[in-house]
């Protein structure tokens, strides 16, 4: 009997790891979409903006920082488990006190928080604004999809909503839950300015590779930046409880060169000038 | 023997019986039973909720709630609002702090009794009314966190906001009333000689944690009334439309909503450090150090509300303030970890099921600590903010730790509260089930967050599938070690060794609650016990 359950949790084990190769396999077969995670991945997406850029580089002094206290600290309750239980060690001490230490661990953890904190403050500093914006793009959420406008482009605005999983075509490389039909488009290699509000609940406009994360808050335009690095989608989710479909509320960029970007502004702006009225507008006077 | 006799009197005159023992009680710990069993019913009610999460969240697509989504969403309000308010401060501070508090300290009773029953049934209405919520129209659907605008009339027009906002009004009743008790009966109803610095940390703990109720509880109940004329008479405290801002809330959210999570873990850390400095056979170490260390995170855990709002817009200045004082409870917290370890240094530790516990819980708050120490930084949070990082940090830190801290308490004091000790080998093993299950639960999540998966969500990019079967995986295995402490619980009053021995723990059981005898008679320390002056813990009561 006891033979049979060994064999039976091997069996699952190499099942678990034949999974775990095969559904690596299938990530590097699929085409690369920059902005997007991978099956299984145990760390933060790719950085392809330059505060996502610092974000891993001060995330992995962190990872250092904190494993090493975990590692020491596990480890030395595991000492101790080891070396004063009641069979090993019948007879307790009594010690109760020792300045010296108490002071040491109050005096050493100070010392690892100033080590974290000025990265961060420098982190913090050069992700909140961008120094000289060279366009802006405003966001609104929306009960449940966002829309863009380009006050700089002819005040060029469109809505974004997502594809319902039916319609899905993975082929031309949509992705459940994360793709839209108008997706943002901007220009790679330029610091934009991002204003982000919303006409009704709380929404959060945020792409993990670059990131984005700002509230969307109705009476509110908040700031935040972006500048990408290459071109290539990326993807993100509102993240911010915001109702029904808070889950189905992707977000979409497409980073181009700048002449690309360029002439799609032109076609979009016939694109969507057929509009009556964006979407926006419609749902205000609706409301009154 | 002079406990003997007193026993058998009052067994049979100074008490009513059958439901008037209950319903009208005045003693505390008949109380202190009741909320352990209302937080017994409701962690049923939270796991079910919780189980039901994970069960969709198995998979990639809408298994159980497609076209339901707002009932999802009105399940994860209600998780939240049945684990915090209704299980874990039931549980640690009606339950343990009432049964405990006052044998600790030598006192007959609670400063007012009747108030205690009060507050009891205050929270056990409160808890109706939270789960009515759900049935209430569409439910909930607010997180938590109750934020305007979605939380408002236009966005949720039922009743059940209604419902959740007049339960949380009535729990908070029930602990403000709470809280005053607890401060006046450790100021005042100490026995001789036990002064504040000779008091066993386990009511060093309710003493912060009642002063953290008293000053964040009404906070909330100022919003929550906001809320509700908002709601229902017209106002505009949060609307823009009226001049109003949804950030209001916010901010006086988690002015009461960061203490909070102090009034859940504060009382865990009293009721470990009793744990190991039981099964250690040593005194606390450090225990000044210990006792204003949580002093001091009750005391910083006000001024550092707004690291739950590093998205919400607010400037980079308060954004800097925030991430610096927030890192500084890491101070604090590490004192308490380290103090630990070192009452176990050099001990001789009994690998009891709550020591087990106390074991457990140092690993699960050191895992959730250091992931604190990340995301106290509002630079990392454009990453990490709302996505499963979080909910696997707080989980370890808060909600699992605080469940370790009372399956440990249980099983340190159910001989003291039921006069039947637990089966040592079913509670290792539920330990190690219960262990193992929340592990493979919530250690993944952190991958899911790094990766970017959003929280509150009942459907996920397919890429996020594999990690969240493991945690779904993991969320079964903790079922069946839920299941399992039920089932320790009616076997210990079925099965389980009668205890007549005051001190079933030996040595290293130095507080006052060993020295009356299994199960602590109805009325005990009639005759105030005097502490002597040996050090921070008690001498015998004379015969
Ligand atoms: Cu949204």
């Amino acid at each position: 009997m006891r033979r049979v359950s060994l064999e039976t949790v091997f069996g699952l084990i190499a099942l678990l790891v034949v999974g775990l190769v095969l559904s690596g396999g299938a990530a590097t077969a699929a085409e690369p979409v920059p902005g997007l995670s991978r099956p299984w991945e145990i760390g933060m997406q790719p950085a392809h903006s330059p505060v996502m850029e610092r974000v891993h580089e001060f995330h992995n002094l962190l990872l250092v920082i904190i494993t090493s206290i975990v590692v020491f600290v596990l480890g030395l309750l595991g000492f101790i488990i080891i070396r004063f239980n009641a069979r090993r060690n019948p007879v307790p001490s009594k010690t109760t006190h020792n300045t010296l230490l108490e002071v040491v661990w109050t005096a050493v953890p100070i010392m690892i928080l100033i080590v974290i904190a000025i990265p961060s403050m420098r982190l913090l500093f050069f992700a909140n604004k961008a120094e000289t914006p060279e366009m802006t793009l405003k966001v609104i959420g929306h009960q449940w999809y966002w829309s863009y406008a380009y006050p700089d482009h002819g005040d060029l605005t469109f809505d974004s909503l997502p594809i319902a999983d039916s319609e899905i075509d993975v082929k031309a490389g949509q992705v459940r839950l994360l793709s839209v039909d108008n997706p943002v488009v901007v220009p790679v290699g330029t610091q934009i300015q991002v204003l982000v509000s919303s006409d009704d609940v709380i929404h959060n406009w945020a792409v993990p590779s670059l990131a984005l994360k700002k509230d969307a808050t109705p009476g509110r335009v908040n700031e935040t930046w972006v500048q990408i690095n290459t071109e290539g989608t990326y993807y993100g989710m509102c993240s911010e409880l915001c109702g029904v479909n808070h889950y189905f509320m992707p977000i979409e960029i497409r980073a181009v060169s700048k002449e690309a970007f360029a002439s799609w502004v032109e076609e979009a702006k016939q694109k969507f000038a057929s509009r009556p009225q964006p979407a926006v507008a419609a749902a205000q006077s609706s409301e009154q | 023997m002079a406990y003997g006799a007193a026993v058998a009197h009052d067994e049979h005159d100074h008490h009513p019986h059958g439901w008037k023992r209950w319903v009208y009680s005045t003693n505390h710990k008949d109380i202190g039973t009741m909320y352990i069993v209302l937080a017994l019913i409701a962690a049923i009610v939270g796991g079910v909720l919780s189980w039901w999460m994970r069960l969709e969240l198995t998979e990639p697509g809408l298994q159980f709630f497609d076209g339901e989504t707002q009932l999802y969403n009105a399940i994860l309000t209600a998780h939240g609002f049945v684990m915090v308010f209704f299980v874990v401060m039931p549980a640690m501070i009606g339950g343990f702090g009432n049964w405990f508090v006052p044998l600790m300290i030598g006192a007959p009773d609670m400063a007012f009794p009747r108030m205690n029953n009060i507050s009891f049934w205050l929270t056990a209405a409160g808890l109706t009314l939270m789960t009515l919520s759900l049935f209430v129209g569409a439910g909930p659907g607010t997180g938590w966190t109750v934020y305007p605008p979605l939380s408002s009339l236009a966005f949720h027009p039922d009743a059940s906001v209604d419902f959740g906002i007049l339960a949380l009004h009535l729990a908070g009743a029930g602990s403000i009333l709470g809280a005053i008790n607890f401060i006046v009966t450790i100021f005042n109803m100490r026995a001789p000689g036990m002064t504040l610095h000779r008091m066993p940390l386990f009511v060093w703990a309710m003493l912060v944690t009642a002063f953290l109720l008293l000053l964040a509880v009404p906070v909330l109940a100022g919003a929550l009334t906001m809320l509700l004329t908002d709601r229902n008479f017209g106002t505009a405290f949060f609307a823009v439309a009226g001049g109003g801002d949804p950030l209001l809330w916010q901010h006086l959210f988690w002015f009461f909503g960061h203490p909070e999570v102090y009034i859940i873990i504060l009382p865990a850390f009293g009721i470990i450090s009793q744990i190991v400095s039981t099964f250690s056979k040593k005194p606390v170490f450090g225990y000044l150090g210990m006792a204003y260390a949580m002093v001091a995170i009750g005391v910083v855990g006000f001024i550092v509300w707004a690291h739950h709002m590093y998205t919400s817009g607010i400037g980079v200045n308060a954004r800097a303030y925030f991430t610096a004082a927030t890192l500084i409870i890491a101070v604090p917290t590490g004192v308490k970890i380290f103090s630990w370890l070192a009452t176990m240094w050099g001990g001789s530790i009994e690998f009891k099921a709550p020591m087990m516990y106390a074991i457990g819980f140092i690993w699960l708050f050191v895992l959730g600590g250091v992931t604190g120490v990340v995301l106290a930084n509002a630079g990392i949070d454009f990453a990490l903010h709302d996505t499963y990082y979080v909910v696997a940090h707080f989980h370890y830190v808060m909600a699992i730790a605080a469940i370790f801290a009372m399956f440990g308490g249980w099983y340190y004091w159910i001989s003291k509260m039921s006069g039947r000790q637990y089966s040592e080998g079913l509670a290792k093993v539920q330990f190690w089930v219960f262990f193992i299950g929340v592990n493979v639960l919530f250690f993944p999540q952190h991958f899911l967050g790094l990766a970017g998966m959003p929280r509150r969500i009942p459907d996920y990019p397919d890429v996020y599938a594999g990690w969240n079967f493991v945690s779904s995986v993991g969320a079964a295995i903790t079922v069946v070690g839920t299941l399992m402490f039920y089932y320790v619980i009616w076997h210990t009053y079925r099965y389980g060794k009668t205890v007549s021995d005051a001190n079933p723990w030996g040595e290293g059981a130095t507080t006052l609650e060993w020295s009356v005898p299994s199960p602590a008679p109805f009325h005990t320390h009639e005759e105030l016990p005097v502490i002597g002056p040996t050090g921070h813990h008690h001498s015998k009561p004379a015969e």
